[in-house]
């Protein structure tokens, strides 16, 4: 039997040379591990990410946005479940990862534990978030695991289309009356910082990282995504007319960067620990759903049970 | 009557047909993110926005019809409740996920079979607008029918929890049956089917269904009447109010 020494050097001169790694592919259990709970944390997201959205469905002001919101919600579960599914490639199973977040072992992006208060809000996610989200995905779709990157090009399609249609939200607000102006602002000045924070500490605080750049499951560095982030975003407002809340935002000629003020990283550590505006209100959400929705998957299962039953008697009496 | 009656009458029948999609539609959106398990959440979210889609045919229709600056959205959004012109049924609560399956399937079982006669209207955009919707009506028919079997005949605590759902909810049933002025004088124009000639199907596709699932049909002593002239329950003014507000607290803007 090869030693484990040997599967780990065959295993990384696969990754140098851009191979991708697939299911029933040996690969170490620390790789499996880290893939498990990053591609699991972003199916939580998802899930997770679809109630402070699904706060205006009811309240959008026309129905074409109603109809738009609602798909884009829509969407956000069916990225959900492609996510599970392929972290169910690597042995972890629904249940699990579901009573994961449930318990609180498992995380999702702390982002979705700020509140919507306005309808400005789903043009701010849109635009920020999603924005925020495109440039981690984007990379994904360039990672060493393969059913992952393939996840990842169909979702970052649909982001993309998401990314546009939150910021026309906000172009049309900013465009329109003097409440609507401020009514974008607002959700501006509130989406920004945390839409900074989804990229996770800096650098020299993350503890994930460096393996993960070792096994190109990640290709490049929070602090890069940030940065590639803030100099995307900062023009895009000067269209819009927003002003970003950071009086340190500024074009510095020598980096080609935008440089910008520190975050407030003890609210993210805060947020991260449960202690955001609704970190208790989306949880408390996910699990009253998954609980009242008990009797009727036990309902499923029994009913398909009997089909099978009637099915198998039928195959024996023929 | 005239064609400036006709035409108004028209209205208010095309108005109402928006109004079914549009607080059904509504009432499932609800569900967004809260389904009982992630694939239903994202089926039932289509069957929202199919209706919705389906509302908005509706009130470009009207829209069209009445003129001036009226808009999809001036329908949906700019009326007082005694205007809106939903079934009962419609604005009934989500309650549980079996409470939504027994008032899609009385609204789909319904709507399937509407849509097929309203598809040889005399009104070439009604027939239009009911060839499009039926594609989309035959899947959640199937969808309701399909769970309502699996719940009625699953375990027995969904066979006792869908049946009171059915129990509660039979007496909003029969409203699609009951004319309303507005639809006698649509009917007699060839615009719109005579309900009590779908009454028939409509009745025995319910049944085949209810057997199916190991469910009675209830027995009803007074059915509930009145969403098609406005007369609503309570539920419908707290939907407005939702469904309204931005609307209403910034007249008159572009969104």
């Amino acid at each position: 039997m090869e030693s484990n020494y040997n599967l780990e050097t065959r295993f990384q001169e696969r990754i140098d040379r851009e191979e991708k790694i697939e299911a029933r592919d040996w690969m170490p259990d620390k790789y499996r591990k880290t893939l498990i709970r990053q591609i699991s944390q972003h199916a939580h997201s998802e899930i997770v990410g679809m109630l402070p959205e699904g706060n205006w469905i009811t309240r959008a002001p026309t129905l074409r946005r109603k109809a738009a919101l609602l798909a884009k919600v829509q969407d956000e579960a069916g990225h959900g479940l492609y996510l599970y599914s392929a972290a169910e490639t690597l042995g972890a199973t629904r249940e699990q990862m579901i009573e994961d977040l449930h318990t609180g072992k498992a995380k999702y992006s702390s982002i979705f534990n700020y509140p919507t208060l306005a309808w400005a809000d789903m043009g701010a996610i849109g635009w920020l978030v999603d924005g925020a989200a495109i440039m981690n995905q984007v990379m994904l779709t360039r990672t060493s695991y393969g059913p992952y990157a393939r996840a990842m090009v169909r979702i970052c399609k649909e982001e993309s289309f998401h990314q546009r249609q939150g910021y026309e939200i906000l172009l049309t607000l900013c465009r329109g009356s003097e409440a609507q102006k401020a009514m974008a602002q607002d959700a501006v000045n509130r989406f920004w910082w945390p839409s900074l924070m989804m990229f996770g500490p800096s650098d020299k605080e993350s503890t994930n990282s460096a393996q993960s750049m070792k096994w190109k499951i990640k290709r490049k560095s929070n602090d890069e995504l940030r940065q590639q982030f803030i100099d995307a975003t900062v023009p895009q407002a000067e269209i819009l007319g927003v002003t970003l809340p950071d009086p340190e935002l500024k074009w510095d000629e020598e980096s080609q960067h935008y440089n910008f003020g520190e975050i407030d990283w003890d609210e993210f550590w805060r947020v991260v620990k449960g202690h955001g505006p609704c970190n208790e209100d989306r949880l408390k959400a996910r699990i009253s759903a998954h609980e009242k929705g008990a009797w009727v998957r036990e309902a499923a299962v029994a009913y398909a049970a009997k089909q099978k039953e009637i099915a198998d008697q039928k195959a024996i009496s023929a | 009557m005239d064609n400036d009656q006709l035409k108004d009458n028209l209205i208010r029948l095309v108005t109402h047909l928006g109004d079914n999609n549009l607080i059904l539609g509504h009432r499932i959106s609800e569900w967004c993110g809260h389904g009982p398990v992630l694939e239903q959440d994202i089926a039932l979210t289509n069957i929202a926005l199919d209706l919705i889609g389906q509302a908005r045919m509706y009130y470009q229709y009207a829209a069209e019809l009445t003129g001036g600056n009226a808009t999809e959205d001036s329908i949906a959004y700019l009326r007082v409740e005694r205007e809106y012109s939903n079934y009962l049924l419609c604005e009934r609560p989500n309650g549980d996920f079996g409470t939504t399956i027994a008032r899609q399937f009385i609204y789909d079982s319904w709507h399937y079979f509407f849509l097929h006669a309203l598809q040889n209207s005399a009104d070439k955009q009604l027939a239009a607008i009911a060839e499009k919707s039926i594609k989309e009506v035959a899947y959640h028919k199937r969808y309701s029918s399909e769970w309502l079997i699996r719940l009625g005949d699953g375990t027995s605590e969904s066979h006792v929890r869908v049946q009171t759902s059915i129990n509660d909810l039979w007496k909003y049933a029969e409203e699609m049956f009951e004319p309303a002025a507005f639809e006698n004088i649509a009917i007699s124009n060839n615009i719109y089917p005579r309900p009590a000639l779908l009454k028939e199907q409509i009745d025995s596709f319910r049944l085949e269904i209810l057997n199916s699932a190991t469910l009675t049909k209830p027995e009803v002593s007074y059915f509930q009447t009145g969403g098609k002239t406005g007369i609503h329950s309570e539920y419908l003014g707290h939907i407005l109010s939702e469904l309204q507000y931005v609307q209403r607290a910034y007249p008159g803007l572009e969104w």
